[in-house]
């Protein structure tokens, strides 16, 4: 067993990249993910890696478009503001089927916002964001061990499908120290089959083989004919990443549950000392926690509702996004009730009882 | 039978995709030439623009990858980067180098990085139809200047070379032309040097190829040769800005 750590999140999942063989990485810094362009920056030249601070989001992204065309593994990371600059990198690495780890330390916003955790990019994280048809792979993290846990997984999901995939963090899990125990970083045989894993298709020399390639990494199809069959392509593997990789946690379900609680990452996580209180109470409450948020767990919510449950509850530092999803999975079968909270302040767990107690129809 | 000129093996033998009379192709040749005599191409990366040029990631025959409008420095850089063992070369447009993409040049060009640029100059958005660039003369007219650039109201044209000659780190800076046969052997020598220097790891390179666009000028092939001679010369000058490699090329 390998020793428990205690780190800031932002610095953890910094780490678990590095472990999991990223070794480029191309940032700007803004509040709060600054810890983790900082911990790069420091670490990344110990193991022969490459650390760039880009003039800005916009290039850091396409210097991520570029090592990816070679590919390795390569990782950029910003806040909320950073990450709407760098939504036109995404649409063409996402265009160009490259993999890449995109990290989103969420502030509140829109526009400037504040420096406070938030959860407001959900709609952009899992809806678009940027141009055209194209998904991003979306994991939510609610707490620091998850969160670096989830850089060993971002990579693999990335290479696996060839698709960037997007950590939905916010400032509070990137901010707060928790102990983290890490998986052993890859060895060096591991890391030369990671670095020629893409050769089929990737840009490197030619020196391994007879004949010479000519590797185009691209998202341009100016015939429509050829576009039509591009797109329908990315969308059959949209279809694959949907079948084979939602994620989700089941927290208290129990056949007594009135009330289930739907919530990601940090909101989640404070819904869990409300359900967990409640508990005590005899109240007993479930939970379903989306680990990916891109692809949606609908059937994980339309199982668990029966006809003892009364509503459900959702959860988020937002004025409603997941709600969307929440009630596409429950299809009108029960009520779907909201708390929001807004502008970069967190719920208490008083205020998700008292939501919950609301709405257990008593 | 002796094979006294062929298509050089950096290209491939797709059909070029523009207008008669440009001069894309000379300059696409002389790049793919210089490649080839270099022995570089084996380890070679090219990065195309958005603009008339955008399929010289076809044309090229090496690995290549297509870049946002104004991106390919930073898609060089993450490519040099990654592989510093490769070579990395750009091909850019005025619209994509001097205004969309400003910022990512002048940093890529701030950090010396080891690639070379080769900045097609002109003056006009062609792939677009013809509206007004960042080289766009005072007074001439394009479907977004049809009053003629009014330089008090939009500025002056943008002299890449001259900007990026402000920096400390870039290695070898100049202009050519691609206006007439002695140019274009100019030019073909220039490009080499700037590849040469490349291969050798020394740093970052840029050239600019002040060219033409017969069709959206409204003008004949060589005519719009001699136009640019008259007109475009004059502002952006031949020559040299910086060769680190001889001594008071600084």
């Amino acid at each position: 067993m390998a020793e428990k750590v205690l780190m800031k999140g932002n610095e953890a999942v910094a780490e678990a990249a590095i472990r999991a063989g990223c070794r480029l990485y191309f940032a700007y810094p803004i509040t709060p993910q600054s810890e983790l362009i900082e911990y790069m920056a420091k670490m990344l030249p110990k193991v022969d890696g490459t650390f760039v601070q880009a003039e800005s989001e916009v290039a850091a992204i396409n210097m991520v478009y570029g090592a990816s065309g070679t590919g390795r593994r390569v990782m950029t990371s910003s806040s909320s503001p950073g990450i709407s600059l760098k939504m036109e990198g995404i649409s063409y690495i996402a265009g160009a089927n490259l993999p890449a780890v995109i990290i989103n330390v969420q502030r509140g916003g829109p526009g400037l916002g504040d420096i406070q955790p938030a959860q407001g990019d959900y709609f952009q994280a899992t809806k678009g964001g940027g141009h055209g048809d194209y998904r991003l792979i979306v994991l939510a993290p609610s707490t620091v061990q998850e969160f670096a846990d989830m850089a060993d997984l971002a990579f693999d999901l990335a290479d696996k499908y060839r698709n960037p995939v997007m950590i939905l963090s916010d400032g509070l899990l990137g901010q707060m120290m928790e102990p983290v125990e890490f998986k052993p970083a890859k060895t060096k045989e591991e890391m030369e089959k990671l670095n020629k894993q893409h050769y089929d298709w990737c840009m490197h020399p030619n020196e391994d083989e007879p004949d010479h390639h000519h590797h185009e990494i691209n998202s341009l199809e100016i015939d429509p004919l050829i576009l039509e069959q591009h797109v329908i392509k990315l969308g059959k593997k949209y279809d694959k990443i949907t079948k084979n990789e939602q994620r989700h946690e089941e927290y208290n379900i129990s056949a007594d549950n009135k009330v289930i609680v739907v919530a990601f990452g940090t909101a989640a996580r404070i819904a869990k000392s409300a359900i967990d209180q409640l508990q005590e109470e005899g109240i007993n409450v479930g939970m379903i926690r989306p680990i990916t948020v891109w692809p949606y767990p609908y059937e994980a919510i339309s199982n668990v509702l029966n006809d003892k449950i009364k509503k459900v509850v959702v959860c988020e530092l937002n004025l409603g996004q997941m709600i969307e999803d929440v009630k596409l999975a429950v299809n009108g079968k029960l009520p779907v009730e909201f708390l929001g909270k807004v502008g970069g302040i967190l719920f208490t767990p008083d205020e998700i009882k008292a939501k919950i107690m609301d709405n257990r129809g008593e | 039978m002796e094979i006294i000129a062929q298509r050089p093996k950096s290209l491939t033998d797709l059909q070029f995709t523009y207008c008669p009379g440009c001069t894309h192709g000379i300059s696409h040749r002389i790049i793919a030439e210089a490649i080839d005599e270099l022995e570089m191409r084996n380890q070679m990366m090219g990065v195309a623009p958005v603009g008339c040029s955008v399929f010289a990631y076809k044309f090229f025959d090496c690995d290549m990858a297509e870049a946002a409008h104004g991106r390919a420095p930073a898609v060089a850089t993450g490519m040099k980067r990654a592989r510093p063992d490769m070579h990395v070369f750009t091909y850019q447009g005025d619209g994509d180098l001097a205004a969309i993409g400003t910022a990512e040049i002048i940093h890529a060009a701030n950090r010396g990085e080891h690639i070379s640029v080769f900045f097609v100059n002109n003056a006009i958005y062609g792939m677009t139809g013809g509206q007004m660039a960042p080289t766009t003369l005072p007074g001439m007219k394009t479907t977004t200047s049809p009053y003629g650039r009014d330089e008090t109201d939009i500025g002056y044209p943008i002299q890449a070379c001259e900007l990026l000659n402000s920096l400390r780190a870039p290695y070898f800076i100049e202009r050519v032309s691609l206006l007439s046969p002695q140019d274009i052997l100019k030019a073909t020598k220039i490009v080499k040097k700037a590849l040469q220097f490349n291969k050798e790891e020394r740093g970052f390179t840029f050239v600019e190829f002040v060219s033409t666009c017969p069709t959206n000028w409204g003008l004949a092939p060589l005519e719009a040769m001699k136009w640019a001679k008259e007109n475009m010369l004059p502002y952006f000058p031949l020559g040299n800005f910086r060769d680190k490699s001889i001594e008071g090329g600084e």
